[in-house]
């Protein structure tokens, strides 16, 4: 198993086999393949950024890749699933199964810091840390901490609206620059 | 950052693949271990599952008939997330308790009865105004994420991982609701009566809620009276909608609102129950 906070360590998998040239030859690089599917909500970060993609087995020539949803109802899993399938197969992985795990919850603390530079170039304001361990979840009343503009990095924000235009962002306005961006709810 | 975002969605030109998008639902549970553990009750488990994914759908489809009638495009924007994260949880309930009874979600969602869902009045009812959408909002979620805290160290895996999901949706859905009733309880007179008016409607079916669940109901009553306090809204008084023989929504006996529901929601898979999406 390859995994997200574990990957380097899994390269040596027991499993692996050597299909011949140009052809995939490890764990490590079934799971280059699958990381590196884009979103197809926010496509300037991979699957692999947004820690959605939690682990690629290979067992011979079969590879499972499995995937968490970021919520409920996110209607881009049935897109990855596919997406994903295809990219290994183009790779050359002729069997492969996409699985899907609901449990740990996805958490916006598991996007990488790669996934954090690549959403804040592209405008949007990477997540501040999640809110909630452990005990009963505190009302919010007032607004959450205010993400900084992520084009000219004033910390005079204001949230225009708690939902955006897909379910994990948010809408947010820069009162230093004037302008609008999106940022990505913590979860 | 390399030029355009979405040359990396494009840079297959093989995109034929894409096309299989909107041609058939995958099972939201494919992949998961569904095997119901020893010591957990199959049919309680069901019953449980289709009664939570009943609220949600119920629910979700009701808070969908609000789509383009919201006054601003930010609150609609947030209406449709919450609807689809509720639908997203409908989804994954009724499979669950599916895999039990042998039924797929479709089934289940298109084809029962009235007598047969199993959802709680208060969701299956239409919003009188605005006031009615975010003071009900505002209560099923208190009291969904009170509920789904608990279940989230359920013995059966499968609810728990489901329950420890939504916990952190329906958090933005309370806090969405809890912010308007606020803003409306302590804005104008106008906005204060009818805020006040619309809790007073909803109250009656708030006890249907908290079935057998003391510790959920001590959890959720002080988030509403936090609310309520903040608002300057009084806790409305009026006594419980009674059942029929004290048999109520969990026990398929429902209020004249759900057949419009279901009319509307099951219309299309019962013309044509042959068809796949």
């Amino acid at each position: 198993m390859v995994s997200a906070a574990n990957k380097t360590a899994s390269v040596a998998f027991g499993g692996r086999t050597e299909r011949g040239e140009g052809r995939p030859a490890s764990a490590a690089r079934a799971w280059e393949v699958a990381a590196a599917t884009p979103d197809p909500e926010l496509p300037v970060v991979t699957i692999g950024d947004l820690g959605i993609l939690r682990g690629v087995t290979l067992d011979g020539q079969r590879v499972v890749a499995t995937i968490t949803p970021t919520y409920s109802g996110c209607p881009a899993m049935r897109e990855i699933s596919v997406d994903l399938r295809h990219r290994l197969e183009r790779a050359g992985y002729l069997d492969v199964e996409v699985r899907t795990q609901l449990a740990p919850a996805w958490s916006s603390d598991w996007i990488t810091e790669v996934g954090h530079r690549k959403l804040a170039a592209a405008g949007i304001a990477p997540p501040t840390p999640a809110r909630h361990h452990g005990g009963p979840v505190p009302l919010t009343l007032g607004p959450p901490p205010a993400p900084p503009c992520p084009r000219c990095g004033s910390t005079r924000t204001r949230r225009a609206a708690q939902f955006g235009a897909t379910a994990c962002t948010s809408l947010h306005r820069c009162e230093s620059c004037d302008e609008p961006f999106e940022a990505v709810k913590a979860l | 950052m390399d030029d355009n975002p979405y040359d990396l969605l494009a840079e297959d030109s093989d995109e034929a693949h894409r096309w299989a998008f909107g041609t058939g639902f995958t099972d939201p549970l494919a992949g998961i271990d569904i095997t119901v553990p020893g010591g957990v009750d199959p049919d309680a488990l069901a019953r449980q599952c289709l009664a939570l994914g009943d609220d949600a759908l119920i629910y979700s489809h009701r808070l969908q008939q609000w789509l383009t009638r919201m006054p601003e495009l930010e609150e609609e924007t947030a209406l449709a997330n919450i609807a689809l994260d509720l639908l997203g949880q409908a989804r994954m309930l009724l499979a669950r308790a599916g895999g039990i009874l042998g039924r797929t979600e479709d089934e289940l969602a298109f084809f029962r009865v009235e007598h047969e869902f199993r959802n709680v009045r208060l969701v299956e009812q239409a919003d009188g105004d605005f006031a009615e959408l975010v003071g009900r909002l505002l209560l099923v979620a208190t009291w969904r994420l009170a509920l789904f805290e608990a279940l989230s160290s359920a013995p059966d895996p499968v609810l728990a991982a489901i329950a420890a999901k939504g916990v952190k949706e329906l958090t933005y859905h309370r806090d969405y609701a809890a912010a308007w009733v606020v803003r409306l309880g302590d804005g104008t007179d106008v906005s204060h009566e009818r805020m006040q008016g619309a809790l007073d409607r909803l109250w009656p079916l708030v006890d249907e809620l908290f079935d057998d669940a003391t510790a959920v109901r001590a959890e959720a009553d002080t988030v509403l009276d936090t609310v309520l306090a903040t608002a300057g809204l009084d806790r409305p008084t009026g006594a419980p909608l009674a059942g029929v023989a004290g048999r109520t929504g969990r026990d398929g006996v429902h209020t004249e609102a759900l057949g419009f529901v279901l009319a509307e929601l099951q219309s299309v898979a019962r013309q044509l129950p042959d068809a796949t999406w």
